[in-house]
Protein backbone atom coordinates (compact mmCIF):
# COMPACT_ATOMS: atom_id res chain seq x y z
CA UNK A 1 0.00 0.00 0.00
CA UNK A 2 1.56 3.73 -0.90
CA UNK A 3 1.61 6.04 1.98
CA UNK A 4 -0.69 8.76 1.93
CA UNK A 5 -0.57 12.28 0.69
CA UNK A 6 -0.35 14.38 3.67
CA UNK A 7 -2.89 16.99 4.77
CA UNK A 8 -2.76 20.17 6.26
CA UNK A 9 -2.96 18.72 9.87
CA UNK A 10 0.81 17.18 9.13
CA UNK A 11 2.37 20.19 10.88
CA UNK A 12 5.60 19.50 8.31
CA UNK A 13 3.38 19.96 5.48
CA UNK A 14 1.21 22.38 6.89
CA UNK A 15 1.77 25.27 4.40
CA UNK A 16 2.29 23.33 1.63
CA UNK A 17 1.02 22.99 -1.95
CA UNK A 18 -0.84 19.89 -1.80
CA UNK A 19 -2.16 19.88 -5.38
CA UNK A 20 1.37 20.47 -6.76
CA UNK A 21 2.43 18.12 -4.34
CA UNK A 22 0.10 15.22 -5.28
CA UNK A 23 2.10 14.33 -8.57
CA UNK A 24 5.07 14.14 -6.84
CA UNK A 25 3.60 11.64 -4.30
CA UNK A 26 4.88 9.18 -3.10
CA UNK A 27 8.39 10.67 -2.29
CA UNK A 28 11.59 8.93 -2.88
CA UNK A 29 13.50 8.20 0.79
CA UNK A 30 15.87 11.22 1.22
CA UNK A 31 19.80 10.81 0.61
CA UNK A 32 21.30 10.00 3.63
CA UNK A 33 25.05 11.05 3.69
CA UNK A 34 27.62 10.25 6.55
CA UNK A 35 30.36 12.52 7.42
CA UNK A 36 32.73 10.39 9.00
CA UNK A 37 34.65 11.83 12.44
CA UNK A 38 36.63 14.73 12.19
CA UNK A 39 35.34 14.94 8.26
CA UNK A 40 34.42 17.95 5.50
CA UNK A 41 31.37 18.36 3.77
CA UNK A 42 29.51 21.25 1.76
CA UNK A 43 26.80 20.94 -0.69
CA UNK A 44 24.81 23.53 -2.39
CA UNK A 45 21.11 22.86 -3.52
CA UNK A 46 19.82 24.93 -6.00
CA UNK A 47 16.14 24.22 -6.46
CA UNK A 48 15.43 25.80 -9.86
CA UNK A 49 12.43 23.88 -11.57
CA UNK A 50 10.20 22.73 -8.60
CA UNK A 51 10.06 19.53 -6.91
CA UNK A 52 11.03 18.13 -3.28
CA UNK A 53 14.70 17.47 -2.56
CA UNK A 54 15.21 15.89 0.83
CA UNK A 55 18.77 15.18 2.52
CA UNK A 56 19.52 13.48 5.72
CA UNK A 57 23.18 14.28 7.23
CA UNK A 58 24.82 12.28 9.77
CA UNK A 59 27.67 14.02 11.68
CA UNK A 60 30.12 11.97 13.46
CA UNK A 61 32.98 13.65 16.17
CA UNK A 62 33.98 16.27 14.90
CA UNK A 63 32.43 16.18 11.58
CA UNK A 64 32.35 19.83 9.68
CA UNK A 65 28.98 19.97 7.27
CA UNK A 66 27.57 23.45 5.54
CA UNK A 67 25.04 23.18 3.35
CA UNK A 68 23.49 26.17 0.93
CA UNK A 69 20.40 26.60 -0.27
CA UNK A 70 19.04 28.55 -2.82
CA UNK A 71 14.88 27.64 -3.18
CA UNK A 72 13.41 29.73 -5.83
CA UNK A 73 11.90 27.57 -9.03
CA UNK A 74 9.04 25.85 -10.19
CA UNK A 75 4.94 26.19 -8.89
CA UNK A 76 6.35 23.98 -5.65
CA UNK A 77 9.91 24.03 -4.07
CA UNK A 78 10.52 21.77 -0.90
CA UNK A 79 13.84 21.57 0.47
CA UNK A 80 14.37 19.55 3.34
CA UNK A 81 17.53 18.88 5.42
CA UNK A 82 17.81 16.61 8.46
CA UNK A 83 21.04 16.99 10.52
CA UNK A 84 22.27 14.85 13.53
CA UNK A 85 25.65 15.88 15.11
CA UNK A 86 27.68 13.90 17.39
CA UNK A 87 30.48 15.07 19.97
CA UNK A 88 32.04 18.08 18.78
CA UNK A 89 30.49 18.61 15.20
CA UNK A 90 29.40 21.64 13.45
CA UNK A 91 26.71 22.34 11.15
CA UNK A 92 26.06 25.39 8.97
CA UNK A 93 22.88 25.89 6.94
CA UNK A 94 22.52 29.15 4.86
CA UNK A 95 18.93 29.67 3.02
CA UNK A 96 17.72 31.69 0.68
CA UNK A 97 14.19 31.52 -0.88
CA UNK A 98 12.09 33.33 -3.23
CA UNK A 99 8.40 32.90 -4.08
CA UNK A 100 6.87 34.81 -6.30
CA UNK A 101 3.41 34.73 -7.95
CA UNK A 102 1.62 31.50 -7.70
CA UNK A 103 4.89 30.11 -6.17
CA UNK A 104 4.77 28.02 -3.35
CA UNK A 105 8.73 27.43 -1.53
CA UNK A 106 9.26 26.14 1.73
CA UNK A 107 12.49 24.91 3.63
CA UNK A 108 12.26 22.31 6.25
CA UNK A 109 15.42 21.23 8.99
CA UNK A 110 15.47 19.34 11.15
CA UNK A 111 19.13 19.57 13.68
CA UNK A 112 19.40 17.02 16.44
CA UNK A 113 21.76 17.63 18.65
CA UNK A 114 22.60 14.06 19.73
CA UNK A 115 25.98 14.42 21.42
CA UNK A 116 27.91 17.39 23.30
CA UNK A 117 29.33 20.20 22.44
CA UNK A 118 28.07 20.07 18.72
CA UNK A 119 27.31 23.54 17.00
CA UNK A 120 24.39 24.77 14.42
CA UNK A 121 24.24 27.66 13.26
CA UNK A 122 21.02 28.20 10.17
CA UNK A 123 20.43 31.39 8.62
CA UNK A 124 17.30 31.47 6.43
CA UNK A 125 16.18 34.47 4.41
CA UNK A 126 12.57 34.21 2.71
CA UNK A 127 11.67 36.48 0.05
CA UNK A 128 7.49 36.83 -1.49
CA UNK A 129 6.43 38.86 -4.05
CA UNK A 130 2.62 39.31 -4.76
CA UNK A 131 0.52 35.96 -4.03
CA UNK A 132 3.88 34.14 -3.82
CA UNK A 133 4.14 32.03 -0.58
CA UNK A 134 7.76 31.23 1.67
CA UNK A 135 7.56 28.64 4.71
CA UNK A 136 10.03 27.89 6.96
CA UNK A 137 9.80 25.38 9.74
CA UNK A 138 12.90 24.77 11.92
CA UNK A 139 13.32 22.49 14.04
CA UNK A 140 16.17 22.24 16.89
CA UNK A 141 16.50 19.07 18.94
CA UNK A 142 18.89 18.91 22.03
CA UNK A 143 18.78 15.65 23.32
CA UNK A 144 19.45 14.37 26.57
CA UNK A 145 23.35 14.46 27.27
CA UNK A 146 23.99 16.64 24.66
CA UNK A 147 25.87 19.36 27.05
CA UNK A 148 27.40 22.35 25.88
CA UNK A 149 25.49 22.33 22.64
CA UNK A 150 25.18 25.81 20.33
CA UNK A 151 22.46 25.74 18.43
CA UNK A 152 21.87 29.88 16.51
CA UNK A 153 18.26 29.67 14.40
CA UNK A 154 17.81 33.03 12.76
CA UNK A 155 15.07 33.44 10.24
CA UNK A 156 13.89 36.41 8.56
CA UNK A 157 11.26 36.78 5.84
CA UNK A 158 10.24 39.75 3.65
CA UNK A 159 7.08 40.92 1.46
CA UNK A 160 7.21 42.39 -1.33
CA UNK A 161 3.34 43.11 -1.40
CA UNK A 162 0.31 42.23 1.03
CA UNK A 163 -0.80 39.53 -1.47
CA UNK A 164 2.33 37.47 -0.43
CA UNK A 165 2.66 35.23 2.63
CA UNK A 166 5.59 34.11 4.71
CA UNK A 167 5.64 31.62 7.43
CA UNK A 168 8.06 30.72 9.84
CA UNK A 169 7.99 28.29 12.55
CA UNK A 170 11.37 28.12 14.44
CA UNK A 171 11.18 25.36 16.97
CA UNK A 172 13.75 24.38 20.38
CA UNK A 173 12.69 21.26 21.83
CA UNK A 174 15.77 20.92 24.52
CA UNK A 175 16.19 18.07 26.72
CA UNK A 176 19.20 18.83 28.25
CA UNK A 177 21.00 21.45 30.92
CA UNK A 178 23.88 23.24 29.59
CA UNK A 179 22.98 24.39 26.23
CA UNK A 180 23.06 28.04 24.62
CA UNK A 181 19.96 28.24 21.99
CA UNK A 182 19.07 31.13 20.14
CA UNK A 183 16.69 31.45 17.94
CA UNK A 184 15.38 34.90 15.97
CA UNK A 185 12.06 35.47 13.82
CA UNK A 186 11.19 38.72 12.06
CA UNK A 187 8.46 39.25 9.04
CA UNK A 188 8.35 42.66 7.40
CA UNK A 189 8.52 44.66 4.52
CA UNK A 190 11.10 46.86 3.05
CA UNK A 191 12.15 49.68 5.43
CA UNK A 192 11.18 52.80 4.05
CA UNK A 193 13.22 54.37 5.44
CA UNK A 194 16.50 52.93 3.35
CA UNK A 195 14.66 52.97 0.49
CA UNK A 196 14.18 56.93 0.78
CA UNK A 197 17.74 57.16 1.29
CA UNK A 198 18.35 55.22 -1.75
CA UNK A 199 15.64 57.64 -4.14
CA UNK A 200 17.85 60.56 -2.65
CA UNK A 201 20.75 59.20 -4.37
CA UNK A 202 19.22 58.89 -7.14
CA UNK A 203 18.19 55.35 -7.44
CA UNK A 204 14.89 54.48 -8.82
CA UNK A 205 11.98 52.14 -7.05
CA UNK A 206 12.88 48.98 -8.51
CA UNK A 207 16.50 49.68 -8.54
CA UNK A 208 16.64 50.82 -4.96
CA UNK A 209 14.32 47.51 -3.77
CA UNK A 210 16.90 45.53 -5.81
CA UNK A 211 19.67 46.66 -3.51
CA UNK A 212 17.83 46.18 -0.44
CA UNK A 213 16.71 42.76 -1.50
CA UNK A 214 20.66 42.43 -1.83
CA UNK A 215 21.41 43.48 1.61
CA UNK A 216 18.93 41.43 2.78
CA UNK A 217 19.59 37.99 1.88
CA UNK A 218 23.34 39.37 1.87
CA UNK A 219 24.80 37.34 5.07
CA UNK A 220 22.79 33.86 3.94
CA UNK A 221 25.43 32.45 1.71
CA UNK A 222 29.10 33.89 3.54
CA UNK A 223 30.98 31.04 3.34
CA UNK A 224 30.04 29.00 0.19
CA UNK A 225 32.38 28.10 -1.93
CA UNK A 226 29.80 29.28 -5.07
CA UNK A 227 29.10 32.57 -2.69
CA UNK A 228 29.07 34.57 -5.86
CA UNK A 229 27.31 32.53 -8.12
CA UNK A 230 24.65 31.85 -5.60
CA UNK A 231 24.55 35.43 -5.42
CA UNK A 232 24.10 36.08 -9.02
CA UNK A 233 21.40 33.85 -8.44
CA UNK A 234 19.09 34.93 -6.31
CA UNK A 235 19.53 38.51 -6.91
CA UNK A 236 18.25 37.52 -10.68
CA UNK A 237 15.07 35.58 -8.99
CA UNK A 238 13.95 38.30 -6.78
CA UNK A 239 14.66 41.29 -9.39
CA UNK A 240 11.89 38.98 -11.33
CA UNK A 241 9.60 38.91 -8.50
CA UNK A 242 9.91 42.89 -7.44
CA UNK B 1 18.21 78.58 -8.53
CA UNK B 2 15.84 77.07 -5.67
CA UNK B 3 12.51 78.93 -4.88
CA UNK B 4 10.08 77.92 -2.40
CA UNK B 5 6.95 80.30 -1.75
CA UNK B 6 4.26 80.40 0.57
CA UNK B 7 5.22 76.59 1.40
CA UNK B 8 3.08 74.30 3.50
CA UNK B 9 3.57 70.68 4.23
CA UNK B 10 2.00 68.27 7.39
CA UNK B 11 3.67 64.99 8.58
CA UNK B 12 0.84 62.59 10.24
CA UNK B 13 -1.82 65.26 9.11
CA UNK B 14 -0.17 67.72 11.89
CA UNK B 15 0.95 71.24 10.11
CA UNK B 16 4.95 71.78 10.90
CA UNK B 17 5.67 74.43 7.81
CA UNK B 18 3.20 76.96 7.37
CA UNK B 19 4.22 78.97 5.03
CA UNK B 20 7.38 78.90 4.14
CA UNK B 21 9.32 81.28 1.64
CA UNK B 22 13.38 81.15 0.70
CA UNK B 23 15.03 82.17 -2.58
CA UNK B 24 18.47 80.36 -3.06
CA UNK B 25 20.33 82.05 -5.58
CA UNK B 26 23.41 79.74 -7.37
CA UNK B 27 26.90 80.27 -5.82
CA UNK B 28 25.53 81.40 -2.21
CA UNK B 29 25.45 79.05 0.79
CA UNK B 30 22.22 79.41 3.24
CA UNK B 31 22.63 78.46 6.96
CA UNK B 32 18.83 77.50 8.50
CA UNK B 33 18.86 77.58 12.45
CA UNK B 34 16.29 77.33 14.43
CA UNK B 35 14.97 75.74 18.19
CA UNK B 36 14.26 72.16 18.12
CA UNK B 37 11.09 71.34 16.49
CA UNK B 38 10.75 74.40 14.04
CA UNK B 39 10.42 72.04 11.36
CA UNK B 40 14.38 72.85 10.06
CA UNK B 41 14.23 68.75 8.83
CA UNK B 42 10.79 68.56 7.71
CA UNK B 43 11.60 71.26 5.11
CA UNK B 44 14.80 69.25 3.89
CA UNK B 45 12.69 65.90 3.91
CA UNK B 46 9.76 67.70 2.07
CA UNK B 47 11.81 69.20 -0.39
CA UNK B 48 13.73 65.70 -0.99
CA UNK B 49 9.94 64.10 -1.40
CA UNK B 50 10.32 61.96 1.62
CA UNK B 51 6.78 59.97 1.56
CA UNK B 52 4.86 60.93 4.96
CA UNK B 53 5.55 64.50 4.30
CA UNK B 54 2.61 65.88 2.39
CA UNK B 55 2.81 69.58 0.40
CA UNK B 56 -0.81 71.26 1.94
CA UNK B 57 0.26 74.48 -0.08
CA UNK B 58 2.79 76.52 -1.68
CA UNK B 59 5.21 75.47 -4.27
CA UNK B 60 8.88 74.94 -4.92
CA UNK B 61 10.47 76.00 -8.37
CA UNK B 62 14.13 73.95 -9.01
CA UNK B 63 15.75 75.56 -11.81
CA UNK B 64 12.52 76.97 -13.28
CA UNK B 65 11.06 73.24 -13.08
CA UNK B 66 8.25 72.47 -10.56
CA UNK B 67 10.38 70.17 -8.01
CA UNK B 68 7.10 68.82 -6.09
CA UNK B 69 6.28 67.30 -9.01
CA UNK B 70 9.24 64.86 -9.28
CA UNK B 71 10.00 61.54 -7.49
CA UNK B 72 12.73 61.56 -4.89
CA UNK B 73 14.71 59.85 -7.57
CA UNK B 74 14.32 62.90 -10.06
CA UNK B 75 14.79 65.04 -7.61
CA UNK B 76 18.73 63.32 -7.22
CA UNK B 77 19.10 63.26 -10.76
CA UNK B 78 18.07 66.89 -11.15
CA UNK B 79 20.71 68.07 -9.19
CA UNK B 80 19.23 67.69 -5.38
CA UNK B 81 21.24 66.50 -2.78
CA UNK B 82 20.26 66.02 0.79
CA UNK B 83 22.77 65.09 3.83
CA UNK B 84 20.55 62.73 5.76
CA UNK B 85 21.42 63.66 9.60
CA UNK B 86 21.47 59.82 9.87
CA UNK B 87 22.53 57.59 7.15
CA UNK B 88 20.84 54.32 6.88
CA UNK B 89 23.05 51.13 6.56
CA UNK B 90 22.89 48.80 3.96
CA UNK B 91 24.51 45.41 5.25
CA UNK B 92 25.78 43.34 2.15
CA UNK B 93 26.22 46.29 -0.72
CA UNK B 94 29.71 48.10 -0.84
CA UNK B 95 29.80 52.25 -0.89
CA UNK B 96 31.07 51.50 -4.44
CA UNK B 97 28.46 49.08 -5.75
CA UNK B 98 25.51 51.65 -4.54
CA UNK B 99 27.13 54.84 -5.80
CA UNK B 100 28.07 53.63 -9.21
CA UNK B 101 24.78 52.58 -9.69
CA UNK B 102 23.01 55.87 -8.01
CA UNK B 103 25.56 57.69 -10.36
CA UNK B 104 24.75 55.56 -13.47
CA UNK B 105 21.04 55.88 -12.94
CA UNK B 106 21.20 59.53 -12.72
CA UNK B 107 23.17 59.50 -15.68
CA UNK B 108 20.54 57.38 -17.63
CA UNK B 109 18.23 60.28 -16.71
CA UNK B 110 19.85 62.32 -18.69
CA UNK B 111 20.68 60.33 -21.33
CA UNK B 112 24.05 59.69 -20.61
CA UNK B 113 26.57 57.02 -21.00
CA UNK B 114 26.84 54.74 -17.93
CA UNK B 115 30.57 55.42 -16.55
CA UNK B 116 32.55 52.25 -16.93
CA UNK B 117 34.27 50.71 -13.82
CA UNK B 118 37.90 52.41 -14.12
CA UNK B 119 35.87 55.86 -14.72
CA UNK B 120 34.27 55.51 -11.71
CA UNK B 121 37.00 54.28 -9.50
CA UNK B 122 39.42 57.54 -10.70
CA UNK B 123 36.46 59.69 -9.82
CA UNK B 124 35.92 57.67 -6.47
CA UNK B 125 39.26 57.86 -5.72
CA UNK B 126 39.34 62.04 -5.97
CA UNK B 127 36.20 62.57 -4.05
CA UNK B 128 37.37 60.31 -1.14
CA UNK B 129 40.53 61.66 -0.59
CA UNK B 130 39.24 65.31 -0.27
CA UNK B 131 37.06 63.86 2.57
CA UNK B 132 40.87 61.91 3.61
CA UNK B 133 38.91 58.85 3.78
CA UNK B 134 40.20 55.63 2.83
CA UNK B 135 39.17 53.80 -0.21
CA UNK B 136 39.06 50.81 1.68
CA UNK B 137 36.61 52.28 3.59
CA UNK B 138 34.68 52.62 0.55
CA UNK B 139 34.94 49.34 -0.49
CA UNK B 140 32.92 48.17 2.61
CA UNK B 141 29.11 47.51 3.45
CA UNK B 142 27.06 51.11 3.49
CA UNK B 143 27.53 53.05 6.50
CA UNK B 144 28.17 49.52 8.14
CA UNK B 145 29.92 49.48 11.28
CA UNK B 146 31.08 53.50 10.88
CA UNK B 147 31.23 56.01 13.55
CA UNK B 148 28.68 58.90 13.31
CA UNK B 149 31.72 60.74 12.03
CA UNK B 150 32.58 58.23 9.62
CA UNK B 151 29.25 58.03 8.13
CA UNK B 152 29.18 62.22 7.57
CA UNK B 153 32.39 61.70 5.96
CA UNK B 154 30.68 58.80 3.45
CA UNK B 155 27.93 61.39 2.57
CA UNK B 156 30.23 64.27 1.93
CA UNK B 157 32.27 61.55 -0.50
CA UNK B 158 28.63 60.33 -2.17
CA UNK B 159 28.16 64.46 -2.48
CA UNK B 160 31.36 64.68 -4.81
CA UNK B 161 31.03 61.92 -6.36
CA UNK B 162 27.04 62.91 -7.42
CA UNK B 163 28.17 66.42 -7.83
CA UNK B 164 24.36 67.72 -7.09
CA UNK B 165 23.84 71.68 -7.70
CA UNK B 166 22.07 72.04 -4.74
CA UNK B 167 23.34 70.34 -1.64
CA UNK B 168 20.44 70.06 1.02
CA UNK B 169 22.79 69.40 4.47
CA UNK B 170 20.73 68.25 7.32
CA UNK B 171 22.28 68.40 10.55
CA UNK B 172 25.64 67.26 8.87
CA UNK B 173 27.79 68.94 11.60
CA UNK B 174 26.00 66.42 14.66
CA UNK B 175 27.89 63.91 15.79
CA UNK B 176 31.41 65.09 14.40
CA UNK B 177 34.48 65.68 16.19
CA UNK B 178 36.89 68.72 15.66
CA UNK B 179 39.36 67.26 13.53
CA UNK B 180 35.85 65.66 11.42
CA UNK B 181 34.18 69.02 11.45
CA UNK B 182 36.81 70.66 9.76
CA UNK B 183 37.60 67.53 7.20
CA UNK B 184 33.77 68.31 6.43
CA UNK B 185 33.28 71.57 6.12
CA UNK B 186 36.24 72.03 3.89
CA UNK B 187 34.56 69.04 1.96
CA UNK B 188 31.71 71.00 1.27
CA UNK B 189 33.54 73.89 0.05
CA UNK B 190 35.63 72.43 -2.22
CA UNK B 191 32.74 70.37 -3.65
CA UNK B 192 30.12 73.09 -3.47
CA UNK B 193 31.71 77.00 -2.94
CA UNK B 194 31.46 77.48 -6.74
CA UNK B 195 29.52 79.63 -8.86
CA UNK B 196 26.95 76.91 -10.14
CA UNK B 197 26.28 75.24 -7.16
CA UNK B 198 24.32 75.99 -3.92
CA UNK B 199 24.04 75.12 -0.09
CA UNK B 200 21.25 74.93 2.68
CA UNK B 201 22.99 74.10 5.75
CA UNK B 202 20.13 73.34 8.08
CA UNK B 203 21.90 73.12 11.88
CA UNK B 204 21.71 74.05 15.66
CA UNK B 205 25.26 75.35 15.96
CA UNK B 206 27.35 77.90 15.23
CA UNK B 207 30.91 75.84 14.91
CA UNK B 208 29.99 74.38 11.28
CA UNK B 209 29.88 77.85 10.02
CA UNK B 210 32.96 78.85 11.36
CA UNK B 211 34.54 76.55 8.26
CA UNK B 212 31.43 77.15 5.81
CA UNK B 213 30.86 81.00 5.60
CA UNK B 214 27.34 81.51 4.60
CA UNK B 215 26.03 84.41 2.52
CA UNK B 216 22.77 84.25 4.74
CA UNK B 217 21.57 82.68 7.73
CA UNK B 218 17.78 82.65 8.33
CA UNK B 219 16.06 81.34 11.61
CA UNK B 220 13.36 78.70 11.27
CA UNK B 221 10.67 78.78 13.71
CA UNK B 222 6.93 77.49 13.84
CA UNK B 223 7.31 76.59 10.28
CA UNK B 224 8.35 80.09 8.98
CA UNK B 225 11.61 81.91 7.89
CA UNK B 226 11.36 84.50 10.98
CA UNK B 227 13.93 86.56 10.80
CA UNK B 228 17.15 86.62 8.56
CA UNK B 229 20.26 88.41 7.87
CA UNK B 230 24.30 87.78 7.11
CA UNK B 231 26.42 85.52 8.50
CA UNK B 232 26.50 87.82 12.04
CA UNK B 233 23.36 86.71 12.34
CA UNK B 234 24.34 82.92 13.60
CA UNK B 235 26.75 84.55 16.08
CA UNK B 236 23.94 86.31 17.73
CA UNK B 237 21.90 83.71 18.15
CA UNK B 238 24.62 81.79 19.57
CA UNK B 239 24.96 84.42 22.13
CA UNK B 240 22.04 85.54 22.96
CA UNK B 241 19.61 82.47 22.06
CA UNK B 242 16.60 82.18 19.82
CA UNK B 243 14.01 83.89 21.94
CA UNK B 244 15.84 86.88 22.07
CA UNK B 245 16.90 87.46 18.67
CA UNK B 246 13.65 85.87 16.80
Amino acid sequence: MTEALPTRNAEDWRYADLAALAPLWPLADAEVVTVAAGGDYARTIVQSDGGVTRLTLVLESKAVAAVYILNAGGTYGRVEVDVTLHDGADFTLGGVQVAGAAQTMEVITTVTHAGPNAASRQMVRSVAGAAGVVSYLGKVRVERGADGTDGVQSVRAMLLDRSGQANARPELEIYADDVKCAHGCAVGELDANGLFYLAARGLGPAEAKALMLQAFIAEAFDGAGDEENLRVLAQARLEAVL
Amino acid sequence: MLQITNLSATVADKPILKGLSLTINAGEVHAIMGPNGAGKSTLGYTLGGRPGYEVTGGSVAFDGADLLALAPHERAAAGLFLGFQYPVEIPGVSNLQFLREALNSQRRYHDLPPLSGGEFLKLAREKAGLLKMDMDMLKRPVNVGFSGGEKKRAEMVQMGILDPKLAILDETDSGLDIDALRICGEGINAIMRRPDKAVLLITHYQRLLDYVKPDFVHVLAGGRIVKSGGAELALELEEQGYEAVA
